[in-house]
């Protein structure tokens, strides 16, 4: 594989998890486009790890784990929002106004 | 030096023991006044023994003297340190003595005086405090020592002019001593920061042995010390312009008044002239100013004195006008002269209010019978009192004798040599004789007015009130027993130091010779022709005589009437009365504009716009600010802070690849 093109398919992929979190207030959605980062990210280090050595692959099933933990954590805090305001759009939420 | 004399820190300690035994009980058991009897009289008593054996042993090595008993180190800093020392010498065995000894009979006379305060502990705890400070102002071997003792008597002062203080104006008067007497504590203060810099030292024997050597004859660093020194005294020592205090200081226990207001602690001024005789000596111009300043207050303070009805205010400018004659004495550079009307007047002036005492005491007891509320201390309400109480009349005459300056009696001798030195002096220096001539005014007013006064009080028609003449009586014999021993004293007090002309002459004059050789080089020794000496005791006698039969046929105590009944004065009269309405003039000219720029410059503001508005209530405004600023990035949404989060990774992004 080459680096170059492969780096470039991570970046867009970040940029399209930046620009969802950003622009969506759907809470799941945002969280999905969480997940988009983290896999762009994913995919740079295994294209480094192509040229660099073994490490990259390690961080990568690290970061997996993360994530899945990360899931069960956001999903039962999305879930427990839910029950509490009847709704997923962050719009509506902001207990931590100044 | 003499085992007898490293005993003297005994002298200090008893007073203070005593004032600490007596404050105890005043909190654990007010009402043991034999407890607090025993322990203020009997420290003050052994104090007296120990001060005799002192003297004594100092009398016997007395050209060993000055003898320095070192406690303890008290500031050493670099090349700066005092020692927390006392001095014994013959000017300071001069006023143990008459401290202890007056000391002891003022603390005598008040187990009676005050047997009915409810706050007796108290005022014995004062009393011994009082004493154990103006100790250690007389003995300390350097000025910082004795400064000690200068701001404690001032304390002790302020405790007990205001210790009636639930009246507002005892405590107003209080107040006003111990603020007076703070204005001159500064002159003190600066005086010491000049003297270390002028001599690199502050112990007393070391700055007058290096004085003529450093401070140039007149110069102007000797004279601006020693005016600054002069300063401090005419605060403590009632002088123009400090010396309104005083008078408002009759506001405390009459004894008080003996002891602290005239036979102690306001001649501290004179002790401290006289023991720095030689900067006093080195200054020409400022000795002057004593000397003008001393005779001015004679015979102001005299004037004020001839129209007063309370009859412990004659007493108060009197002894104003007395400490004038001993600034006069110091003055003209007969520093033995000032400390010699300071021993006689300590005796004759403790005795005239302690006299006073023992009146309104009478009368007040007799004004508590009838349950009447006149005034107890104003002469109108008095008169005909011999009759009553004949031994408080006999003791107040011969003590008016010796302050009037009859011959025989110590204030005849103490008093016409301060005047006797001026006139001599005056030969050199001009002005001298017209201190003189303020002094011989003052004496006949003197004469005047204490005649006056003993008329008013003892002679004539009783004026006290008809229900009130059957209760009046002689105080008890531990009031009248004081006043015998300082009747002795008023009467042969002068003996310690007779005029040339007479055999036995100067016997002051020479014990206290080695505390002022060192100026003597400077003012010297003046000696007055026979005659002339004469001509001046003749004519002080003269003057006397005048003021006390002037008295007699000018006044009709038999026209006088109750104070209450009394018509108000008019015209000069008035103006007297009213002590040349100085107070009032110091109340507009300074204590207005004070508290007008306190209360509209620095309190509203200084205070309230500049440091509570701008400083204080400003940097919380800004505070506020900056939080509210801050928050309005809290928009608790969740888009907000991942938009902030954003930009600044890439701004570090920025800045980090390059």
């Amino acid at each position: 594989m080459l680096l170059g093109p492969s780096l470039i398919v991570s970046a867009v992929l970040f940029s399209l998890g930046v620009a969802g979190v950003l622009l969506r207030r759907n809470a799941i959605i945002i969280f999905m486009c969480v997940e988009l980062m983290l896999n762009a990210v994913n995919l740079s280090f295994i294209a480094f790890a192509q040229q660099l050595g073994p490490e990259g692959h390690v961080i990568v099933f690290f970061v997996m784990a993360v994530a899945a933990a990360e899931a069960a954590v956001g999903l039962a805090i999305i879930i427990s929002i839910y029950r509490f305001k009847e709704t997923v759009n962050l719009q509506n939420i902001n207990l931590l106004k100044g | 030096m003499p085992a007898s004399v490293g005993w003297v820190w005994l002298v200090v300690l008893l007073p203070l023991l005593g004032f600490l035994a007596n404050g105890a009980i005043s909190f654990i058991k007010p009402d043991a006044k034999g407890a607090v009897s025993a322990i203020g009289v009997g420290v003050l008593a052994a104090a007296f023994g120990v001060s005799v054996a002192v003297v004594s042993g100092l009398a016997g090595a007395a050209h060993d003297a000055p003898f320095i008993v070192t406690l303890w180190e008290w500031m050493p800093v670099g090349a700066f340190h005092i020692d927390l020392a006392f001095q014994v010498d013959q000017l300071s065995a001069v006023m143990l003595l008459v401290i202890t000894g007056v000391g002891t009979l003022i603390h005598i006379f008040s187990t009676g005086y005050m047997s009915e305060d409810p706050s007796y502990p108290r005022y014995f705890a004062y009393l011994n405090l009082f004493i154990f400070f103006m100790l250690i102002l007389v003995l300390g071997s350097s000025f910082p020592v004795m400064f000690i003792g200068w701001e404690g008597v001032g304390l002790c002062s302020y405790l007990l002019i205001g210790f009636w203080f639930s009246e507002k104006a005892n405590a107003d008067a209080g107040k006003k001593a111990f603020i007076m007497n703070r204005i001159g504590d500064f002159g003190f203060l600066i005086a010491m920061f000049m003297i270390f810099g002028a001599t690199g030292s502050l112990s007393f024997v070391e700055v007058f042995e290096a004085a003529p050597a450093t401070l140039a004859l007149g110069g102007t660093t000797v004279t601006l010390i020693t005016l600054a020194l002069f300063l401090g005294c005419t605060g403590k020592s009632a002088q123009i312009p400090l010396y309104t205090w005083l008078p408002d200081a009759m506001a405390g226990p009459t004894p008080v008044s003996a002891l602290i207001h005239a036979a102690t602690m306001v001649t501290a001024g004179v002790y401290l002239v006289a023991r720095s005789n030689i900067l006093f000596a080195l200054a020409p111009i400022s000795s002057t100013v004593v000397a003008g300043i001393g005779g001015l207050t004679a015979l102001f303070a005299a004037t004020i004195a001839m129209k007063q009805w309370d009859i412990k205010k004659v007493l108060a400018y009197s002894t104003v006008s007395q400490l004038g004659f001993m600034f006069v004495g110091v003055g003209v550079g007969a520093y033995a002269a000032g400390v010699f009307h300071l021993v006689t007047h300590a005796f004759f002036k403790a005795l005239l209010f302690l006299g006073a005492g023992s009146v309104i005491h009478a009368l007040h007891h007799a004004y508590h019978h009838t349950g009447s509320h006149e005034d107890a201390q104003d002469m109108r309400n008095m008169g005909g009192l011999k009759k009553f109480m004949p031994w408080t009349a006999g003791v107040m005459w011969i003590a008016t004798l010796a302050i009037a300056g009859i011959p025989g009696f110590s204030g005849f001798f103490s008093k016409d040599e301060i005047l006797a030195q001026a006139f001599a002096r005056g030969h050199d220096v001009p002005f001298f004789y017209v201190v003189w001539g303020m002094g011989a005014v003052a004496a006949l007013m003197t004469a005047f007015y204490m005649t006056r006064m003993m008329i008013y009080t003892f002679h004539g028609p009783n004026r006290t009130g008809e229900k009130e003449g059957s209760h009046l009586h002689e105080v008890s014999w531990v009031m009248t027993g004081p006043l015998v021993i300082l009747a002795i004293g008023s009467l042969f007090g002068g003996f310690l130091n007779l005029p040339a002309v007479l055999p036995g002459a100067g016997w002051l004059h020479h014990w206290l010779e080695p505390i002022t050789e060192g100026s003597a080089a400077f003012v010297g020794e003046v000696h007055l022709a026979h005659n002339t000496e004469w001509i001046l005791l003749g004519l002080a006698t003269v003057i006397a005589v005048v003021g006390i039969l002037g008295a007699y046929r000018l006044l009709k105590p038999q026209n006088l009437v109750p104070a209450k009944d009394a018509t108000p004065e008019t015209g000069m009269q008035k103006v007297l009365l009213n002590k040349y309405y100085v107070d009032e003039i110091y109340d507009a000219v300074v204590v207005k504009p004070l508290m007008w720029l306190s209360r509209a410059i620095l309190w509203k503001t200084v205070d309230e716009k500049a440091i509570d508005g701008a400083a204080v209530n400003g940097s919380a405004n800004i505070t506020r600010f900056a939080g509210w600023f801050g928050t309005r990035f809290q928009t608790g949404r969740v888009g907000t802070y991942v938009f902030f989060f954003v930009v600044g990774a890439l701004v570090l992004l920025r800045t980090m690849v390059r």
